[in-house]
């Protein structure tokens, strides 16, 4: 009777649970993965533990090379992308101006369009324009795709400011621009900050598009997609552990000092 | 992604307010705008030319414009199963995407007072890794030596040599698992903003606790359903990773036949034929489904 009840009340935190534990699976053997010793290249079932990967994270010739690649796409693409989306979204949300319409359509199509189509479209525009397909077509490709949810991740922050903040300044005889800087900029920044770092994991995580545009540039994604048909170096493993980890301990250090904060 | 359902209309006095100088919202428009124009819109318009193109041409020698449009129906005659089965994969994918994560949303929004944002962080805890890594995990787990297969072997789901890897059962398997997240955001923004007292109005007009999720919950919860499954699908049809690390030839989706098409077989006419059925696939439905669902909110 008694665990009926409970069972009626919690059932639905119980279904979630089960559904996180279903997301966190293969994350636990990502984990478990780089402390594996594979008994073959092509073998992907635990051996036997070992410490080597973790002390020799870079045995595998290129693989950090791609990841430093990784990095640097990311990090480009990022700023642009962060720059471009939040000036968009600025126009967006406080502007009203003919073209509305078009501009949210061209803002919206990218989210909505299979990553095939628009990787491969963009390499024939550069096939077309005798572009050479390198680094830069990668950063290029990054940014276009990466905008789009930038601007919806400002757009979100920016709307739900409420403007009578930025009034009272201005009764405050501060100018636009002072209002701009001490008021508007910091309360839209964590907003600006949370698409960054979409932008970034976007970035670092794509491989479809980046296949298409890359060349001969090699990504950490596209070095995985690569080892994974001659068999995979268990050091994927402690990258993609590292990362996690690393993500990890920002999203809590920023939630902590937010809570300092408040 | 969550918000993209939920981005409230914009109020006109806030749109006056600044609207005194009628030349600044282009110029913050300018450049983003001029970025998506050349690198998204010129080339989706670039690939509409290539796939009208003359299929005989070579990249070497170049392609006649000779408004090709057998290029659709050779496209579609040669390659209708892998169109059907990406929409099949990407259809089961979704929907147990929704049966997955309309609990775990709920469950966020709703019941986890203290643990909410530790819940939302494990959410988005696998975008962390890679998702090509996170994919290969999968073989591990599926693998025929493993213990998932074991276990199923032992209890008679699985022949004694029968296995999940290397089938549409690991590929759908895998899409649910990639794109699952992209479920749970949006489905939890709006049930976030579900009005507890709303249910226990329907509890006080005996409703049971089914109707008042039928009656109640479920339809204020359409916006994020519709964004969801949006969000969910359209990456899902298009996606060839897991068919190409999960399954077999067997197995293949659009998706592997434009990559190849594009960067194996070099047929540009082809593979722009296919990426446009493709495209042209995922708008009609995600039109039509949106009028359907009833709700314009999505975009």
């Amino acid at each position: 009777m008694k665990l009926g009840r409970w069972l009626s009340d919690h059932w639905v935190m119980g279904a979630g649970v089960l559904v996180l534990a279903y997301l966190f699976l293969p994350i636990a053997v990502v984990v478990g993965l780089s402390f594996n010793e594979p008994s073959s290249r092509l073998s992907y079932d635990f051996n036997e533990f070992t410490l080597d990967n973790w002390t020799n994270p870079c045995g595998p010739g290129d693989m950090c090379d791609a990841v430093v690649r990784s990095v640097q796409i990311g990090f480009l693409a990022t700023v642009v992308a962060t720059a471009l989306g939040t000036l968009m979204a600025f126009a967006l949300v406080r502007h009203r101006f003919r073209g509305r319409g078009a501009t949210n359509l061209l803002i919206f199509l990218p989210m909505a369009t299979p990553e095939v189509v628009m990787g491969s479209s963009l390499l024939a525009l550069f096939v077309a324009g005798g572009v050479p397909l390198g680094f830069w077509t990668v950063v290029i490709a990054h940014v276009m795709f990466c905008v789009s949810f930038v601007v919806v991740t400002v757009k979100a922050r920016l709307s739900g400011l409420d403007g009578r903040l930025e009034e009272a300044a201005m009764d405050l005889y501060a100018s636009e621009l002072q209002t701009f800087r001490k008021v508007t900029l910091p309360l839209v920044f964590p907003g600006i900050v949370a698409a960054a770092l979409l932008a970034f994991s976007l970035s670092f995580d794509d491989f479809i598009i980046t296949n298409f545009n890359s060349g001969t540039t090699v990504t950490f994604p596209m070095y995985v997609w690569g080892a994974a048909q001659r068999g995979i170096p268990p050091q994927v493993n402690v990258i993609g552990t590292a990362m996690f980890l690393i993500a990890l301990l920002l999203v809590l250090s920023t939630s902590v000092r937010r809570r300092r904060a408040a | 992604m969550s918000v993209l359902a939920h981005l409230p209309a914009e109020t006109p006095a806030q749109q006056t307010r600044r609207g005194h100088s009628r030349l600044l919202p282009y110029l913050l428009l300018l450049p983003g705008g001029l970025w998506l124009t050349v690198f998204f819109a010129v080339p989706a318009v670039q690939l509409a030319a290539t796939s009208l193109y003359d299929p005989s041409g070579s990249l070497q020698e170049g392609y006649a414009m000779t408004w090709e449009f057998g290029n659709y129906a050779d496209a579609l005659s040669a390659y209708w199963p892998h169109f059907v089965r990406s929409l099949v994969y990407a259809g089961i994918a979704t929907l147990l995407c929704l049966l997955l994560g309309y609990p775990l949303a709920y469950a966020i929004a709703q019941k986890a007072t203290r643990f909410k944002n530790l819940m939302l962080v494990c959410v988005i805890a696998p975008f962390f890794t890679s998702f090509l890594v996170r994919t290969l995990a999968w073989k591990t787990i599926l693998s025929d030596n493993g213990f998932v297969v074991g276990l199923l072997r032992d209890v008679g789901i699985l022949g004694s040599d029968g296995r999940l890897l290397a089938t549409s059962v690991a590929v759908v398997l895998g899409l649910t698992y990639n794109f699952l997240p992209f479920m749970v955001l949006p489905l939890y923004a709006s049930l976030d903003r579900l009005d507890g007292r709303l249910l226990e109005a329907a509890n006080d007009l005996y409703a049971s606790p089914v109707r008042a999720f039928a009656k109640v919950t479920l339809p204020l919860s359409m916006p994020g359903v519709v964004a969801g499954t949006l969000l969910t699908f359209i990456p899902a049809a298009g996606d060839y990773i897991n068919a190409e690390l999960l399954g077999t030839p067997n197995q293949y989706m659009i998706g592997n036949v434009i990559d190849s098409a594009f960067l194996v077989r070099l047929d540009y006419p082809q593979a722009a034929a296919l990426s446009f059925i493709l495209m042209a696939i995922i708008l009609a439905m995600v039109f039509v489904y949106v009028r359907r669902a009833g709700t314009d909110e999505v975009l």
